[in-house]
């Protein structure tokens, strides 16, 4: 048996060590927003933030993952204050198509506005290369990054610099 | 889907004679009582096979169509919203069960017949004709962008318009009022003189039971309050929190998990497996030889996964395992040579006379092109789940065709249509691929084998490495310049024709024109793949027509211009693209700018590509489209289509190429089969134009025109005239040369 902090929640589950934590978010977990693309961390479809940070989660055996805090697309948004301001982004800009990448694509955003909270093309560029989208939402994505970007500015108040 | 296609729907018309029709929705003998228990609780009233009620007024369209990202789900909403006078803020959809009474004779109806008029007295007969046929061919098809020109103006607006009738009447006759007096706002009923209203909920019951007018006026685009507009797509918001339920995502209790593997020499059969390799692996529950592939069978997805690449399998030989790619291009160019020889040239298209003026031309340009085998790739890759209980199979997959993959799934284990229950999810991506059954049927074969429902998942190998594949091709051109460098003769020899037919005609007002092909067929399975054959010969076409304005020293859109003198709705989408690209215009050093115009599916577009080249490798940096749908119902969807079909077109321009040595697939994963990433997407401007023409398709039409753009472009930019995709075959360093050909 192993625990698992994901989404702030414990859960005991029964695994093989080796066993990619991809699988084990979807199968045990039952946490099915986070998406199987390559298998190989090509596509980013199965990014989750592991302290925060974005991982491949099809790469990383669930044994790393234990004792950290798992982040996934299902909890991000927070009761009390809805949306995060990426996804509320990524409906005002329509960016998603098929949708099968956004789990992915918005996890990764994510993770960069909370290291950059105003991004530059170059900065997405770097942060978002890693997530194929198929659709070629890509110009939507950037727009919605930057867009984000300007809805966390206006929470934290003036004196947050940007340049979306 | 083997079984279907275009042509065989033409067949299916003649032999009814040729009918002609207009598509109505609304057939007397109304079948929403049959779908009714389908779709609907027991409080909603279902006014039309396409429409319901709840009492909370919410309108629900049903929709026949799969989303895949493409905006079907909202854009047919839109449709029936329209024409019902509905609240668009309460209006939702359902997608249609897969189940025959939801074939697409519309869709049927659409390919053979057109927009032709039909007596409304003969409606009745035709239609239970197409829907028969349809039924009878179990089609209920997401493809070739028809959607919107099909179901949604022969469905969905019209069944719109009907249930407006029957809830205005019902209005009338439950106040004692003419139903002229009465209009219809916002999903309600307005008394005019009085100011009454009601709800159209309150007259739902009373309006099932009228009858619905079989062609009720519609309205015009001047009319239009919620089609023209940029409403939310009503997918989004489950896409955004990773609540949408796709293929991949079913969960069944006491499910287990299945990895796959067929031959990779397609077509041949499993020798021999040896299940002990495998059976001391940890969750395995069972090996399966289905003879074209085996399958391992675990507690998790993971654990199939491992096994099945431990597992030791034997398959037979074909005779195809020596087959290399360069043998097929080699095939392609004798098969062409040996038609021309022999006279057995296919004719695709033909006027005037083109060898004789070329035989007597002062100048005649030639130019030989290649495509590659290209593979779909969607995010999703390949699944479905599967679960025979009870004597019924139910299927859990994301599918183009939902009654077609019903249908194979019962040939194949025998069992009766109504039995297979399919349950179509969100697809994570089609294309086209997701129009072929095998994976379906495979999970449905397995699924037979064991107690349990099992989610059998394609690992990306074998979605790449089983694919069907948008064809291969070489295309080779002549043409005769007059002295004014005008094309007076234009001959075309291409291999392997598949749809739609007249991807290889081209706009330009040339005299003479001999357009030809040559079968040569190969081992490797082909498929529809976003636009089809016009996703190859708008490359080929609006390349060479390039290359002849550059030998006549002229301008290429000046050129494609005045050859348009025939096609003005062409000209306007052209000038357009020119115009807001700022055509003609300096750009910095090391860039160039390429112009393509192509219609597909009814819908014409332009596009300009502006490139910049260092160190020898292309970076697409702006792209200008303009579009010319007819008209736009939904305008952001038509700009989220094309930013997605150029950037679909784009990929598989700089980077796509499916390669065949030792008859199989070399390529694997997304390493190898490399996608535009964010860093390389461009820009991308749409401008539409509604010019009020038939109404064309959005999906694929944004695809063909990029590759030549992009080719034109890397020619202004540096002089290196792009013949064999995909671009990043060709060191562009070289821009001294005058072309290049890949060896």
């Amino acid at each position: 048996m192993i625990t698992l902090q994901i989404n702030g929640q414990p859960y005991e589950l029964d695994v093989d060590a080796a066993t990619p934590l991809l699988w084990v978010l979807r199968e045990q977990a039952g946490l099915t927003g986070t998406k199987f693309g390559c298998g190989i961390a090509q596509c980013g479809a199965c990014t989750v933030h592991l302290n925060g940070k974005p991982i491949r989660s099809c790469v990383m055996p669930v044994s790393a993952a234990v004792n950290q805090q798992i982040t996934t697309i299902e909890g991000i948004a927070s009761k009390e204050t809805g949306l995060h301001p990426v996804q509320q982004a990524w409906i005002d800009e329509q960016v998603p198509q098929c949708g099968y990448c956004q789990s992915g694509q918005i996890m990764s955003a994510v993770a960069l506005l909370a290291a950059n909270p105003a991004p530059g093309d170059q900065d997405i560029d770097a942060a978002m290369s890693g997530n194929i989208c198929r659709c070629g939402a890509y110009p939507r994505i950037r727009r919605g990054i930057k867009r984000a970007s300007r809805l966390l500015a206006d929470k934290a108040g003036p004196g947050v610099s940007r340049n979306g | 889907m083997a079984k279907w296609s275009r042509r065989a729907f033409i067949t299916a018309g003649a032999l009814a004679g040729g009918a002609v029709v207009i598509g109505v929705a609304i057939r007397p003998g109304n079948r929403a009582g049959e779908v009714a228990p389908l779709i609907a609780d027991e409080d909603e009233t279902v006014l039309n096979v396409w429409v319901k009620i709840s009492p909370d007024n919410t309108i629900t369209a049903i929709i026949p169509h799969a989303e895949m990202g493409q905006g079907a789900h909202t854009t047919l909403a839109m449709m029936l919203a329209e024409e019902l006078d509905a609240d668009w803020d309460k209006v939702t959809m359902i997608e249609a069960p897969a189940r025959s009474e939801y074939a697409n004779y519309a869709l049927a109806k659409g390919y053979t017949a057109g927009d032709i008029d039909f007596p409304a007295f003969l409606v009745d007969t035709v239609d239970g004709f197409f829907l028969t046929a349809t039924q009878f061919m179990s089609l209920q098809i997401t493809g070739g962008s028809t959607s919107v020109p099909t179901t949604g103006q022969h469905a969905m607006r019209v069944a719109g318009a009907a249930a407006k009738a029957v809830l205005l009447q019902a209005a009338a006759n439950a106040w004692g009022v003419p139903v002229e007096d009465l209009i219809a706002e916002n999903s309600q009923v307005i008394h005019r003189s009085s100011g009454r209203s009601a709800t159209y909920a309150s007259f739902a019951r009373q309006a099932a039971r009228l009858s619905q007018p079989v062609k009720p006026v519609l309205k015009t685009p001047q009319e239009f309050t919620i089609l023209g507009t940029d409403v939310q797509k009503l997918d989004v918001p489950a896409k955004v929190d990773g609540s949408a339920s796709f293929g991949i995502d079913a969960m069944l209790p006491g499910m287990k998990y299945a990895a796959v593997k067929a031959s990779p020499v397609f077509g041949t059969k499993v020798k021999s497996v040896d299940e002990t390799s495998v059976q001391d692996m940890p969750g395995i529950r069972k090996v399966i030889n289905l003879e074209d592939a085996v399958a391992v069978i675990a507690d998790g997805y993971w654990q199939a996964s491992k096994a099945l690449e431990k597992l030791v399998v034997e398959f037979a030989e074909s005779g195809d395992e020596t087959v290399e790619q360069s043998d097929i291009f080699a095939q392609f160019l004798s098969d062409m040579d040996d038609a021309i020889a022999n006279g057995t040239e296919i004719v695709d298209f033909e006027t005037g006379n083109a060898s004789a003026t070329l035989a007597t031309a002062s100048r005649i340009i030639e130019a030989q092109y290649r495509v590659p085998y290209l593979s779909h790739a969607p995010m999703e890759p390949m699944n479905c789940t599967a679960w025979l209980h009870d004597d019924i199979c139910e299927l859990w997959t994301g599918t183009q065709n939902p009654l077609g993959f019903a249908a194979e799934v019962a040939g194949v284990l025998d069992m009766d249509i109504d039995d297979v229950v399919l349950h179509n999810q969100y697809l994570g991506g089609g294309f086209g691929r997701r129009a072929f059954p095998d994976y379906t049927i495979q999970a449905a074969r397995l699924a037979a084998e064991v107690p349990y429902p099992v989610k059998l998942i394609w690992s990306r190998e074998e979605d790449m490495r089983q694919d069907h594949y948008r064809q291969a091709s070489i295309s080779r051109f002549k043409a005769a310049l007059d002295s004014n460098g005008k094309p007076s003769a234009w001959v075309n020899q291409y291999v392997e024709k598949h749809d739609p037919e007249e991807a290889p005609h081209i706009p330009y007002a040339i005299d003479n024109q001999f357009i030809h092909y040559t079968e040569s067929p190969t081992h490797v399975p082909w498929g529809f793949w976003r636009s089809v054959d016009h996703s190859l010969h708008a490359f080929f076409t609006e390349s060479f027509i390039d290359e002849i304005a550059i030998a006549a020293g002229q301008d290429p859109f000046r050129y494609r211009h005045d050859l348009l003198y025939n096609a003005p709705r062409f000209r306007k989408v052209l000038e357009l693209a020119a115009e807001k690209s700022g055509w003609g215009s300096a750009l910095p050093e090391n860039w160039g700018r390429g112009i393509a115009i192509h219609r597909s599916f009814g819908t014409i577009v332009a596009q300009v590509a502006e490139v910049e080249i260092i160190a020898g490798t292309v970076r697409p940096r702006r792209v200008v489209c303009a579009v010319d749908a007819g008209f736009a119902m939904h305008p952001d969807g038509i700009r989220s289509q094309m930013e997605s079909g150029i950037i679909y077109g784009l990929t598989a321009a700089l980077y796509s190429e499916i390669s065949i040595s030792r008859g199989r697939v070399v390529q694997s994963n997304f390493h190898d089969y490399k996608m535009l990433r964010i860093n390389d997407s461009p820009d991308i401007e749409t401008y539409i134009i509604n010019s009020g023409e038939k109404i064309g398709g959005a999906g694929e039409p944004g695809t063909p025109a990029i590759a030549p753009a992009l080719a034109n472009a890397i020619f202004d930019a540096s002089g290196i005239r792009i013949r064999e995709l995909p671009v990043s075959l060709h060191d562009l360093s070289r821009g001294d040369l005058e072309s290049q050909d890949v060896a």
